[in-house]
């Protein structure tokens, strides 16, 4: 059995752990720091449910091997409100209706703080493609892209909310690793 | 009350488990951890239909990790076989496995990663015999006999009558018949005749089948993100008999079940390993393992229908076979309301409906967002657009002309048609444009459909709590999926009381403490969990208003309740002073109870509905002839809802409906070989991604404040589903004169039939 040692700073919060080598790091978020709003569905990077923040990039963390986060930051949902006041993505997500069962909706939103992170102002079709790796089996999606076009105003906007500035830091660039199902590797199917 | 004096119904407030749910903070079952828990997994059977020679644990058993490793002669239960129509269906695999991915061996461990290590040293011997997996081959002479015999469960009263064909695969036949047929038939100036075929389907909801379940001296406790925790309860007590209060079933949110979480399927299971450990055991499916639990039935529909020149719609004669596989589970219900329904909202003289619910090797097959509606109407409105072709009839028009008017009588002794279903039609033809200019390759296409909404014969109970600080906690059995029950049924309490919407809290379902409920399924719960509710509410109104008579000294009808205030002239005082005030301390509650109990049962077919429930639907879409690819340019959807508690969330469930009909319409289906499912999981089953959404989605939500449930509200969920396949390829129809009668529309499909048609060139 091989352990690997490894700092990660999740959420903020840096950890010092020792992980099996084909531990996932779906498991380690769930199992180990028991950050449950992680949702394991499809457990092969199709849904997008699993969907958490390496270094502000969107990976699913059910086929990401937990030590490839060594050294790294990981943002999950758990990391996104400050304290009581909602980001503003989340916000938009409530009042748009953009949610039902909600098994979906911590990795939509992480794909979305994403997606708003390298494209501020996404135009419908952007956002659709970019969110394709994300998948909902309630709602339609019609809320959830008014949600995120409307979160795109909000934060572009710069009226209120906290999660807007930290993604526009420049530094994920236009590799269009995201653009074609990128790092989620979504659109084989 | 008039619709402008509400102040909390028919507000779009936020639902509430939105905050929880976009924070993380949300609870499922998959995420319930309880101390010393082990985990199971299990050894599902490669082949469709054997005989279990001998099973070899003991390899297994060494595993490292391993607590236990089981088969069906091991579980210590009372009873083997469960169901809700037939007791067919074993916890484990008893001496015959009939599909394949049946669970034949249950292991258990410290560790999810240690059972499933175990699972590789399982070794199985079976006989394999010759399988059924098509309706077809296991109707057909000489079939294999998947159940000889059948216990029936009598659980349900409208399952008491069912008809199985002794001596064949029939689990149940369903028949109807009125009018003079032959002479309709021999009169008509049109008669059509097709075969469509709708595939199985999963469901796909995000959250897999999850449960947990604890033996402690109080009895058994069991959390699943079951529908149906009252009928899990009345399975679990029989299976280890045990009293109704010793069983317990906890529900907590459930991430999504479109009928696939309806009935018992996995706690049994679950509560056995716990019971034989003596530890909490925990069974969380794959999504691929779900898929191989329960899907929605493939379906034949034969429809024969006699027209007159005009279009009057003069009889029709409907066959339809589905496919439930290897246990009934619900399936024979489905196959009566398959039937019960495959004739369409339509007003038809003379009708013979023949419905069969045949046994196969295949994965099971049960409820599914309508219970066979899809199906039916996927026949029977895109022969409607063959009748209104051959008839060179608007396809509008010839709707209009058969629909059921409101009041007309559907079946003698069912609830007569509650709503105006041409106008509403009329508004989504509107909403797409339907006489609108097309561009090229264009073309529209619309449906319709109705199904006997509230679910047969069923009961709900439901308790409201008004506590000392004013406060209102309302116990209902209604499960949480996803649809928004629990933030509707608290507008109604919160109107009904008159007391603000955030001062009601909606406990969750759990056997123990929320009083019963039949189950949230059938797009019940806003009208018959809100009737009960309503009635709770009103009960507790009552007792409050004559307890602040008494302190005001005055008459309860001279109060006024809102706001959480009564007021008598200048007088007011607020519930919480209400209720100290009549305990004379900071403590006490007024309790009051309600309840829905179904009217009476009349027996022909399904009873008195409680509501119809429609749904209609037109689509704009665009075909490319070089791909056979069919775009949905535009999606209308109508739903009639009376009167909408909470408009947000009814749209929503209307639109998300929607797009889980667009998906069979184009892409979804099962794909079998021999019994063996080549696509369980979501790489290969494609469901609707955020590129199908169509670049216009719109619902329409009709209110005529008409519905039988609380404010005249009618159940909404399950219509949006019906019509997408169907308007889809009558639009394909009317766009290319290309007609598909099986689904899924896809590019390849469409492109050989196109090129069939000539339409395209050969390559
Ligand atoms: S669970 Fe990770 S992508 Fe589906
Ligand atoms: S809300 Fe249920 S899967 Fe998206």
């Amino acid at each position: 059995m091989r352990e690997i040692p490894m700092t990660v700073v999740v959420n903020g919060e840096k950890h010092e752990l020792t992980v099996p080598a084909w531990e996932t790091l779906i498991e380690c978020l769930r199992d180990r720091l028991g950050l449950l709003g992680v949702k394991k569905s499809c457990d092969v990077q199709v849904c997008g449910a699993c969907t958490v923040l390496l270094d502000d990039r969107p990976v699913s963390a059910c086929t990401v091997l937990a030590f490839e986060a060594r050294g790294k930051s990981l943002r999950t949902i758990e990391g996104l409100a400050r304290g009581d006041e909602l980001h503003p993505v989340q916000e938009a997500f409530v009042e748009h209706g953009a949610l039902q069962c909600g098994f979906c909706t911590p990795g939509m939103i992480m794909a979305t703080v994403a997606l708003l992170g390298e494209n501020p102002r996404p135009t419908a079709d952007e956002v659709k493609h970019y969110m394709r790796g994300n998948i909902c089996r309630c709602t339609g999606y019609k809320r959830i892209l008014e949600a995120i076009l409307d979160a795109s105003r909000r934060m572009s906007g710069g009226a209120k909310g906290n999660g807007g500035a930290k993604g526009n830091d420049g530094a994920k660039g236009n590799d269009g690793a995201k653009g074609n199902g990128g790092t989620k590797g979504t659109d084989g199917r | 009350m008039a619709a402008d004096r509400l102040t909390v119904v028919g507000r779009s407030v936020p639902r509430l488990d939105a905050r929880d749910k976009v924070t993380g903070a949300a609870r499922y079952v998959s995420d319930l951890v309880l101390p010393g828990m082990a985990h199971a997994k299990l050894w599902r059977s490669p082949v469709a239909h054997a005989r279990i020679i001998r099973v070899e644990t003991e390899r297994a058993a060494a595993v490292s990790g391993v607590l236990a490793v089981l088969t069906v002669a091991d579980l210590p239960v009372k009873r083997l076989y469960y169901g809700p129509a037939y007791r067919d269906q074993p916890i484990l695999a008893h001496e015959v496995i009939r599909y394949a991915g049946e669970p034949v061996v249950a292991v258990v461990a410290d560790s999810e990663a240690h059972a499933e290590a175990a699972l590789a040293h399982v070794d199985v011997r079976y006989d394999e015999r010759p399988a059924a997996t098509s309706a077809e081959e296991a109707l057909a002479p000489g079939a294999p006999l998947i159940h000889p015999k059948l216990d029936r469960a009598g659980h349900f009263r409208d399952l008491s009558g069912l008809r199985p064909v002794p001596g064949t695969n029939i689990c149940q036949h369903f028949e109807y018949e009125r009018g003079d047929l032959a002479r309709a038939f021999g009169e008509a100036d049109l008669v059509v005749e097709d075969v469509y075929r709708y595939p199985a389907l999963s469901h796909h909801a995000l959250e897999a089948h999850c449960a947990v379940a604890r033996v402690d001296a109080d009895g058994l406790t069991v959390w699943a993100g079951t529908q149906h925790p009252f009928p899990v309860r009345k399975d679990l007590a029989e299976i280890f008999d045990l009293p109704l209060a010793a069983v317990q079933v906890v529900v907590p949110l459930v991430g999504g079940a479109f009928g696939g979480k309806c009935y018992t399927k996995i706690e049994p299971l679950v509560a056995a390993l716990a019971t034989k450990v003596r530890k909490p055991v925990r069974l969380a499916l794959s999504l691929e393992e779900s898929a191989r639990t329960i899907t929605r039935h493939a379906v034949t529909v034969r429809l024969r229908t006699a027209v007159g020149r005009d279009g009057t719609l003069l009889a029709r004669q409907c066959e339809v076979v589905l496919d439930t596989g290897a246990y009934a589970d619900i399936g024979p219900r489905v196959a009566t309301k398959t039937g019960y329904r495959a004739p369409g909202p339509y007003r038809i003289p003379s009708l013979r409906i023949d419905s069969k619910c045949v046994y196969t090797n295949n994965v099971p097959a049960g409820a599914y967002r309508g219970y066979g509606v899809p199906q039916v109407t996927w026949a029977c409105e895109s022969q409607m657009d063959v009748i209104a072709e051959r008839l060179d009839i608007d396809p509008l028009a010839l709707r209009r002309k058969n629909l059921l008017k409101r009041g007309e009588e559907y079946v003698a002794g069912d609830t007569p048609m509650d709503g105006d279903m041409a106008e509403g039609l009329e508004q989504t033809a509107r909403a797409v444009g339907w006489s609108a200019p097309l561009a090229r390759g264009r073309g529209r296409g619309l449906a319709c459909a109705m199904k006997d909404g509230g679910g047969t014969h069923t009961v709900s109970t439901a308790v409201v709590r008004i506590n000392a600080d004013g406060s209102v906690a309302l116990l209902a059995g209604s499960v949480e999926v996803g649809q928004g029950a629990r933030t509707a049924l608290a507008q109604v309490v919160a109107e009904t009381l008159g007391v603000p919407f955030e001062t009601v809290v909606v406990v969750p379902p759990d056997t123990s403490i929320t009083p019963y409920d039949h189950g949230t399924s059938a797009s019940r719960s806003t009208t018959v969990m809100g009737l009960a509710v309503e009635a709770a509410a009103r009960d507790a109104r009552e007792q409050l208003l004559a307890l602040a008579a008494k302190l005001l000294d005055t008459d309860a009808s001279a109060l006024a309740v809102g706001d959480g205030t009564i007021t008598h002239g200048d007088r007011r005082l607020t519930v919480a002073e209400v209720i100290s005030g009549h305990y004379g301390l900071v403590g006490g509650e007024v309790t009051g109870v309600g309840s829905f109990v179904p009217g009476k049962w009349s027996g022909t077919l399904g009873g008195a509905t409680v509501f119809w429930e429609t749904g209609m639907g037109a689509a704009e879409i665009e075909v490319d002839p070089e791909t056979g690819a069919v775009k949905v340019v535009k999606y209308v959807s109508a739903a009639d809802v009376g009167q909408a508690i909470n408009p947000r969330e009814c749209a929503a469930q209307d639109e998300g409906a929607a797009m889980q009909g667009i998906g069979p319409a184009l892409f979804e289906s099962r794909v079998s070989e021999r019994g063996q499912l080549l696509n369980p999981g979501l790489i290969d089953y494609r469901v609707p991604a955020f590129t199908d959404l169509p670049g216009e989605l719109d619902s329409l939500l009709i209110e005529n404040a008409d519905g039988p449930g609380p404010f005249g509200a009618k159940g909404v969920g399950e219509g949006g589903t019906f019509c997408a396949a169907p308007a889809i390829g009558n639009a394909l129809a009317r766009a290319t004169g290309v007609r598909l009668t099986e689904l899924p529309m896809t590019p390849e499909r469409v492109w050989r039939a196109l090129r069939a048609a000539g339409r395209v060139e050969n390559p």
